[in-house]
């Protein structure tokens, strides 16, 4: 049983839904990195989104653009940053860790290599946005590289999408499924969008793994929204790199407020 | 819809449509509208009323007088100088206002580096009663002053992008942030033959007009021969793409494409990805890339704005494997040197970006001067937008 299929289970055992926050390794430094992460997960997160720093970051908004270039700045590359997911991976070996990479830095060092080094970090699953659904259909390799890894290929399932592209997301997609609220970069400046429940239901009758909602999710409420809605959990980035910014001069407050953000979004979650 | 293609999206190992899922629809029903209009009588028609009798094809072929003077070379100009809007840019925004018109889109938006492709779409925004957002880089807004107020003039909402190096890399990134949350009004006039299917193979063939056009003016020059080698400056790569198509197949024909080298290759500070760079995934597209080991792109550099991106178009990389073309590289100063030359001794003043092709040119005619031969270059653009710019260097070195 692999760690999501594992706290997908215990979570229905309780009656809850997952909190996902995402991070961007290397933010504010590599060195407060390891502890900015055992924050989340301290404070109750039940699985980690992490990004690798990237120099041109297309799908996302100002706010975690700038946590990239911050953690580029801090001299954060794609091996201090598995470093510190081995640290983490040693102290909490039951949380799920899911990478969400730009594709240029899977591609770079060799798709093979990336998800060796994934393996041999305890990572379980990568989600590369800029790799969509008909790239993946003809271009074995990402299939093929990451199952050969025993990493899980997570995709985004956008609500535009028509039913023939989201049945064969569904059928894709491996461990859990990112579920995107709206269009757009990430950033919470626009709510969550529209009510989600018919492509949930949509999904599961298609196979999928259980599926998160992100984008637009920073208060709450919009967890609550989102799991009455029929989403197995919600992830939150933005809304969590915002209270990191704010906190730059003083990291101890900065690992109590993300704690402390985490902990009520997580309560949110309980059915 | 199919969520398949319908055209290849590669071009050998390169291309491919690298963007997030929430676009992909878009790009399908631009590829879509491309393969019903491309060969529509109507749709062809309004196409060549507007290339002949709005934007002034076709262009002339001119055989330079003067600066080839010692040796035996004959250099022919491909003059898209002489387009309106200054430049090549204006052949393809045309064909692609009239696919966004007929996929009912009400706004465009486009990336610039030098202002070229902003001023050919804030034109055909204004033909056509479009909506239209130019991302620019803020450093761009700044060298390519006069092109900005052009854009302005014409309507545009000229936007100055502020991350990073804050130069094309930027606007391209940005305009594709504004396309995902937007595509449903809004059709992305991406202005070279790079980024995601099908942009490449779109732009390829509303350029390749060029390369047709310039073919048969040569043969009529020349009692019906080709010429020995067609010379373009390689930024996006679309100048290049749109002389190169038709000669592809003249395997007699050497095909040369030139890289900004900036400061010099070994400075770093170039934008010479397809003679200096890795293979990449970067814009939407698999091609060669100016990065690092782990895939961070670095910041290019050159004197013209236009050739400033550390990417290049996929076929582009697919020509230079397959060794149908090659990838040469001139220097900042050759290409003002050039500039110079073509400003005093044939009364044309190039655009930097084409300024880089003549360079090359004439460096070939002056290393074989008695060799016999014909080199057809593709002067891509005017250089009044440059005017500003060079100014200023020279005034500095106190040459002016």
């Amino acid at each position: 049983m692999s760690r999501y299929e594992k706290l997908f289970a215990d979570l229905k055992a309780k009656n809850e839904g997952a909190f996902v926050p995402f991070m961007t390794i290397g933010d504010p430094t590599v060195e407060d990195s390891f502890k900015v992460l055992s924050a989340l997960i301290d404070g109750g997160a039940d699985a980690l989104e992490l990004g690798i720093p990237f120099s041109d970051p297309g799908a996302d908004g100002p706010t975690i653009q700038e946590s990239d270039r911050r953690a580029l700045n801090s001299g954060a590359n794609t091996v201090n940053c598995f470093e510190v997911i081995k640290k983490i991976r040693q102290k909490y070996p039951d949380t799920p860790i899911g990478l969400l990479m730009y594709v240029n830095l899977v591609f770079a060092p060799g798709i093979d290599t990336f998800f060796k080094l994934c393996a041999d970090s305890g990572v379980d699953s990568v989600l590369i946005p800029d790799v969509p659904l008909q790239m993946i259909e003809m271009e074995p390799v990402w299939q093929e590289e990451a199952k050969k890894n025993g990493v899980d290929l997570v995709m985004l399932a956008p609500p535009n999408a028509d039913d023939e592209t989201l049945s064969k997301i569904a059928k894709n997609c491996h461990g859990y499924i990112y579920l995107l609220s709206r269009a757009g970069v990430t950033g919470v400046e626009k709510e969550a969008g529209k009510p989600i429940s018919h492509i949930v239901k949509f999904l599961k009758e298609n196979g999928a793994p259980p599926a998160l909602l992100g984008f637009g999710i920073s208060k709450p409420e919009h967890v609550k929204q989102a799991i009455a809605d029929g989403a197995d959990g919600a992830i939150s980035g933005s809304a969590l790199v915002k209270i990191l910014a704010q906190h730059l001069d003083d990291t101890d407050a900065m690992y109590e407020a993300l704690k402390q953000f985490v902990s009520e979004m997580k309560a949110a979650t309980k059915r | 819809m199919s969520t398949e293609t319908l055209l290849n999206p590669f071009f050998g190992e390169y291309g491919g449509m690298y963007v997030p899922q929430i676009l992909v629809p878009a790009l399908l029903q631009l590829e879509k509208a491309f393969v019903q209009y491309k060969d529509d009588p109507v749709f062809k028609a309004e196409l060549n009323d507007l290339l002949y009798n709005y934007a002034g094809r076709p262009t002339p072929l001119t055989l330079c007088r003067n600066i080839t003077k010692g040796t035996k070379t004959k250099i022919y100009l491909k003059r898209e100088d002489l387009m309106h809007g200054g430049a090549h840019k204006t052949n393809q925004v045309l064909g692609q206002a009239l696919l966004a018109k007929r996929m009912g889109k009400t706004r465009i938006i486009a990336e610039t580096g030098a202002g070229q492709h902003g001023v050919a779409t804030s034109i055909v925004c204004a033909l056509f009663g479009l909506q239209c957002r130019i991302y620019m880089g803020a450093v761009d807004v700044k060298r390519q002053e006069p092109n900005v107020f052009r854009m302005r003039l014409m309507g545009a909402e000229v936007v100055p992008v502020t991350t990073g190096i804050a130069t094309l890399k930027e606007a391209c990134t940005e305009a594709l942030r504004d396309w995902s949350g937007s595509f449903e009004t809004t059709h992305y006039m991406l202005g070279t033959a790079a980024g995601p299917h099908p942009f490449p193979t779109i732009v390829k063939y509303f350029q390749k007009i060029i390369g047709e056009e310039a073919k048969q003016q040569f043969k009529g020059f020349e009692n019906d021969k080709l010429p020995d080698i067609v010379v373009a400056a390689v930024g996006g790569g679309s100048n290049a793409i749109g002389m190169f198509t038709d000669f592809v197949k003249e395997e007699s024909v050497r095909l040369v494409g030139v890289e900004p080298a900036g400061y010099g290759i070994e400075t770093g500070k170039h934008g010479a990805p397809l003679g200096h760079g890795d293979k990449g995934i970067f814009f939407g597209a698999r091609s060669y890339n100016m990065q690092d080991k782990y895939g961070q792109i670095h910041e290019s550099h050159s004197i013209s704005a236009g050739l400033d991106f550390p990417s290049v178009g996929p076929e582009h990389a697919y020509l230079k494997d397959s060794g149908r073309a090659e990838y040469n590289s001139v220097t900042d100063e050759e290409a003002l040197n050039a500039f110079k030359e073509l400003s005093l001794h044939e009364g044309i003043i190039p655009a930097l970006e084409s300024s880089h092709a003549v360079a090359w040119a004439l460096k070939e005619a002056r290393a074989n001067p008695d060799k016999e031969q014909t080199i057809l270059v593709n002067l891509s653009g005017r250089g009044d937008k440059d005017i500003f710019t060079v100014a200023n260097i020279l005034k500095e070195r106190g040459e002016f």
